[in-house]
């Protein structure tokens, strides 16, 4: 009903969206009450439900969200990125079997990514966590990415709060296999682990701004291969020798006017794992819950904080966006559209033009 | 209501490890637009429904080239209706003699996919016959 984020085609085909929306959605708005209270129930069935609702953006999830969302924040959010075939799913696997063995609950949602053509996805990265079928406890949801850049779908942090709501003390989100840029899982979790393969590539690949900078840990996975503790050597030495005392405003005494509290990138540590062996495992559990609870002291409130702006953000675009599409405003779009496209009009103008049309007679 | 893509679980239930009929189906369905979740090899039939439950499928697609289907086929559908599942469309793919049909319709099979069957034929009859639910 509402296209996923980022497709541009969002604005040009917006007749569906508009008007039969509303009797549906009261329709549907009606089953959440009792599909929320059984997945808060502990019915995995219905959360399998809730989550779809939450893919779709219909109006269950909506007012499922409003119920639910107060109950969630007590899980731990772990987001996992990496690089294609680094073993984010193994690991993940190897990591379900570990906290497990501690007696908590998992919550797993794996994102793979949407054909750009199609739209269509293969869904693959259930084929290396088997192991936990029988086990009421561990979940798993497998999520195509619908279009939406930056490694995750628009839809999965709010799986990962429902996830949270119905009482999973461990959520994993793992996106789709990255690059070097897609950082905004770093928003999605408390801890961001990212994934590196042995030879990686020389010092200069660790030093390169992007991915590697918002991570909580770095992983060098597949250790049994030649040039993992390589590797972690390099990428110790480049990321941690980081300069970071001093940065906070104590320079007046010297007279001299210093940058105060500038954004810093993060310290990670450096783990060595195998996950298909399940070496290192164990300390990288230990490692995610020491990164927790050193962030619970200080810096967790402001994780949160960018992770409620990007999910308040992204519902606000997308409101906008769905109030562009309107069928109302359809004939003043078109114009400036068509406008824009012969190159008589700016589109920095012709934004400015939507938005006040907007505020003067579009959609409440 | 095609505003979202069907979910589609391909599944290889039993111990034979020939996948490659069910990869490419999987690989095929993505280009005919299927979000598809592929489980890999050698499932008991409750990781295929704790598979399918999880995920919400629209369709599980069953590749057996065992032999087995009698025994696996039915211990699914029944498994899948115990979880209240029963709205899912059943398919069955591999090799099935033509005498055992009856008996997996009976047990739920919505259809069954022999050699020779084109993947644009199988997105067909998903698209038809799968249910629209949300």
């Amino acid at each position: 009903m509402v296209p996923p984020d980022g497709r541009p085609a969002d604005m040009a085909a917006p007749d569906e969206s508009a008007s039969p929306r509303d009797g549906r959605d009261a329709d549907e708005a009606g089953q959440a009450p009792a599909l929320t209270a059984a997945a808060l129930d502990g019915d995995r069935r219905s959360l399998a439900r809730l989550l779809t609702a939450v893919e779709n953006r219909t109006a269950i999830a909506e007012a499922a969200m409003r119920r639910l969302y107060p109950l969630a924040g007590r899980a731990h959010i772990v987001g996992i990125t990496g690089p294609p075939g680094s073993g984010k799913s193994t690991l993940v696997a190897a990591l379900t079997s570990v906290a497990r063995a501690a007696g908590r609950s998992v919550g797993v949602i794996a994102v793979d990514p949407s054909s750009p053509i199609t739209g269509g996805a293969l869904l693959g990265d259930r084929v290396r966590m088997q192991l936990h079928a029988g086990d009421r406890d561990v979940f798993i949801r497998s999520m195509a990415a619908r279009g939406h850049a930056g490694g995750l779908a628009s839809t999965s942090s709010a799986a990962a709060a429902v996830m949270d709501a119905v009482g999973f003390d461990l959520i994993l989100i793992e996106t789709v296999g990255t690059g070097q840029s897609e950082v905004e899982v770093a928003a999605a979790a408390d801890t961001t682990v990212v994934l590196e393969a042995p030879e990686m590539g020389d010092e200069v690949q660790a030093i390169k701004a992007g991915l590697l900078e918002v991570a909580d840990l770095v992983v060098v996975n597949k250790g049994d291969r030649p040039g993992a503790q390589r590797t972690a050597s390099q990428l110790r030495a480049m990321l941690v020798a980081a300069p970071r005392a001093g940065t906070r405003g104590t320079a007046s005494a010297e007279g001299v006017s210093r940058p105060v509290e500038r954004p810093r990138p993060k310290q990670p540590v450096v783990l060595v794992t195998t996950a298909a062996t399940g070496d290192g495992v164990p300390e990288l559990l230990a490692a995610l819950d020491a990164h927790r609870s050193g962030a619970t002291a200080g810096s967790t409130p402001a994780a949160r904080r960018s992770r409620a702006e990007a999910q308040v953000w992204a519902i606000v675009a997308q409101r906008e966006r769905e109030r562009l599409a309107s069928d109302l405003l359809r004939p003043t779009r078109d114009a400036i559209l068509d406008e824009v496209a012969e190159h008589r009009l700016d589109p920095y103008t012709a934004a400015d033009r939507l938005l006040e049309t907007l505020t003067r007679e579009g959609p409440r | 209501m095609t505003d979202r893509p069907l979910k589609v679980l391909i599944a290889k239930p039993g111990l034979d490890g020939h996948d490659r009929g069910a990869k490419v189906l999987a690989r095929g369905l993505r280009d005919e637009g299927f979000e598809v979740v592929y489980t890999g090899l050698r499932q008991t039939p409750e990781m295929v429904a704790t598979a399918a439950l999880q995920e919400d499928v629209d369709v599980v697609g069953l590749s057996i080239l065992s032999g087995a289907h009698l025994t696996l086929v039915p211990k699914i559908c029944r498994l899948l209706r115990e979880a209240s599942m029963d709205d899912v469309l059943v398919t069955v793919g591999g090799i099935i003699p033509d005498d055992d049909i009856p008996t997996l319709t009976e047990a739920g099979v919505a259809a069954v996919f022999g050699p020779g069957t084109t993947i644009g034929s199988v997105g067909e009859f998903f698209r038809a016959n799968a249910r629209h639910r949300d």
